[in-house]
């Protein structure tokens, strides 16, 4: 039974998901079984994505399915997941910069990949980034951008965090579709991902958890 | 005595269309007075050497086109925001941009404006300098569903009152009201004046103003705008880009259904969504060739986001973007037109599909995908050009910038069928940058 779950999810048969979902709630199976096993199916699918089997909308699509799993476990959860987190991740799109659907699929990846992630959103102010890396700790912050005036404002980022005293208590990493190794030494960044399963495997290195 | 258009095969139409372009008219409809005889030398060299390269035939020396969005105006020393306002202003930074840098084809001043329009119609699918962007950056699209999953039909059984009804009132806040019942379509009978009572009422009036005014804006923008290209023409500088068009998949993709919505519906509604595609390609070209036609330029550009390497596997691209997008193709040379296709991103893992694309002058433009694969893919069939990155144009220097340049024309250039430039639509770039990478073009691209 549970492997139906992870396969079905994992291949991106939404119906046959959602369906196994219904008769396992019906069968009054504990809900949390159900999370772990769509959370393996995801790993499936972010490994997937790693190997270029699979490309975007197969995970955006993944997420969609993900989405309506959790939706329909949520009300039969008595207590909340006690899930193990691997480690906590500051991320948003530097200032400036709107765009998100990047960030949103690497924000993704990493929370079902087991870290904690503190998106800020888009058009964030170097400062609301020093605040948040100050408030939680976080080792490993994201900074996004899919124009070219993210140079800048990445860069900015990163000086910001040197004035603040935080740039040896963390490691950046930065990404985006004008994003290349020229960028990240421009930037003083300490590493550049080219897609959101390259974000997971540094978070993963940084944290030790690789 | 010349051949009729209706009798002209595409290559023939796309000669004359070309033909048409080296022979400027002025907005009367006359032949250009130029500056002076060298100014008509140089637009002849210029636009003769855009036209032999795209024709896969080897000009003089390698071509140069640089593609920019609002760069002219910083570096003219003004804000986006400025010259989206202030119309002389956006003229006078083209018009500065081109005279400075003497690209051998230039685009008119269509990133800037008018925003006045955009203001009066308030516009929602787009954040500009000064409105939900900072007034020294430029646009940011934002992302939405603009069309419902479950509007396909609408589109697919009306797709001019789907836009009409449905989507402007959707990105024009001002057009709300056009989601009210419009005229009717029972207008043979007596009585039917009744069915006008819809534009009797005040928001739909104010939406009809609001149309009005904008219209007014966009005429005196045109003003501005032409007097730029005919200037520039008589000075010897041919305008390259004019008409824009896009590939059914992005149109829908971009601004209707979004990334996630687009995404989704591949899996959920496929069929629909094929449907819809084939349904907007015939709309598309139509435009492109009217729009191309009357602006006197065949180069038409079409920016390409959702096909790039990485975004869809190739059987998804060969599923959902190839077929729309070659037939766009298709109609754009069977009416004259020279399809620009500026392919955002990589495209290493198209070229093999894209080889496929109809018989006609075709430039593929690239932004990062290996250009001595492309040459050697595309290298007989197309045209090619672009890759020089944003980021050797922002923060390299001139001696990284004029390196990069001579290796991608050794790369590229033999044989001709080549143009340089940028890869990116170019918001910031060091001056000296640019003059070296114009330059070594212009000394080191001489085809001997």
């Amino acid at each position: 039974m549970a492997k139906d779950l992870v396969s079905a999810l994992a291949d991106l048969k939404e119906k046959e998901a959602l369906k196994i979902v219904e008769d396992r709630l019906n069968a009054k199976e504990d809900p949390l079984k159900i999370l772990d096993d769509a959370r393996h199916a995801m790993e499936i699918v972010g490994k997937r994505f790693a190997d270029s089997e699979y490309f975007i909308p197969d995970l955006v699509y993944s997420g969609e399915i993900l989405k309506a799993i959790t939706e329909m476990v949520k009300p039969k959860l008595t207590k909340t997941a006690e899930t193990k987190r691997l480690g906590k991740v500051v991320f948003g799109t530097v200032a400036g910069d709107i765009h998100d659907i990047g960030k949103n699929i690497v924000v993704f990846m990493l929370d079902v990949n087991g870290f904690e992630v503190y998106d800020l959103g888009v058009d964030v102010p170097a400062q609301k980034f020093i605040d948040k890396i100050k408030e939680s700790g976080a080792p490993v912050v994201g900074l996004s951008g899919f124009l070219t005036l993210a140079y800048d404002s990445m860069k900015q980022t990163v000086d910001a965090m040197k004035a603040a005293g935080l740039r040896d208590k963390v490691k950046v990493m930065i990404g985006g579709g004008q994003i290349t190794e020229e960028v990240r030494k421009y930037t003083g960044a300490d590493a550049h991902g080219k897609d959101a399963m390259a974000g997971v495997t540094l978070a993963k290195k940084w944290i030790g958890a690789g | 005595m010349e051949k009729k258009w209706e009798e002209m095969s595409p290559a023939e139409r796309q000669e004359a269309q070309l033909q048409k372009w080296l022979s400027p008219k002025d907005p009367e409809g006359k032949d250009l007075k130029f500056q002076s005889p060298q100014a008509e030398k140089a637009f002849k060299e210029r636009a003769t050497r855009l036209k032999d390269a795209l024709q896969m035939k080897k000009p003089d020396r390698v071509p140069v086109f640089t593609i920019y969005g609002f760069y002219p105006a910083l570096y003219a020393g003004f804000t986006p925001r400025e010259v989206m306002y202030d119309y002389d202003k956006s003229n006078t930074a083209w018009t500065k941009y081109v005279l400075d840098f003497a690209p051998d084809g230039h685009i008119g001043p269509w990133v800037p404006g008018p925003g006045k329009v955009f203001d009066i119609l308030d516009y929602k699918l787009y954040s500009w300098p000064g409105h939900g962007v900072a007034p020294q950056y430029g646009y940011q699209c934002n992302e939405g569903e603009y069309m419902k999953a479950d509007e396909y039909d609408a589109f697919i059984d009306d797709p001019s009152n789907f836009y009409s009804n449905i989507y402007l009132p959707r990105i024009f806040g001002a057009l709300q009201a056009f989601t009210a019942p419009h005229i009717a379509d029972v207008l043979e009978m007596y009585g039917g004046g009744l069915n006008f009572i819809p534009y009797g009422v005040p928001p739909v009036q104010a939406a009809y103003k609001a149309l009005l005014e904008a219209g007014s804006e966009a005429l005196k923008y045109i003003g501005v705008a032409g007097a730029y290209y005919t200037q520039l023409a008589a000075a010897g500088f041919p305008g390259f880009w004019l008409v824009p068009a896009k590939a059914p998949f992005d149109m829908i993709g971009d601004t209707m259904r979004g990334t996630k919505g687009i995404m989704t519906d591949m899996y959920r509604q496929p069929d629909k969504l094929i449907q819809a595609m084939e349904r907007m390609a015939p709309i598309v070209i139509k435009n492109a060739v009217t729009g191309a036609k009357g602006g006197g330029v065949p180069i038409v550009v079409i920016v390409m986001h959702k096909g790039a390497d990485g975004f869809l596997s190739d059987e998804q691209y060969k599923k959902f973007y190839w077929p729309t997008f070659r037939k766009l193709l298709a109609g754009l040379i069977n009416g004259g037109c020279v399809p620009f296709c500026f392919a955002e991103g990589g495209y290493n893992t198209r070229l093999e599909i894209i080889r496929d694309a109809p018989k006609g002058n075709i430039i593929w433009w690239f932004d990062r995908t290996d250009m001595a694969k492309a040459k050697k893919i595309l290298g007989d069939v197309a045209c090619i050009g672009g890759n020089v990155p944003p980021e050797l144009l922002s923060v390299g220097t001139p001696q990284q910038v004029k390196d990069y340049v001579k290796k991608l024309i050794d790369t590229c250039a033999k044989g001709g069928g080549y143009i340089l430039g940028n890869g990116t639509v170019m918001e910031q770039a060091k001056p000296e940058n640019l003059h070296a990478m114009i330059d070594t073009a212009k000394e080191y691209g001489v085809y001997k």
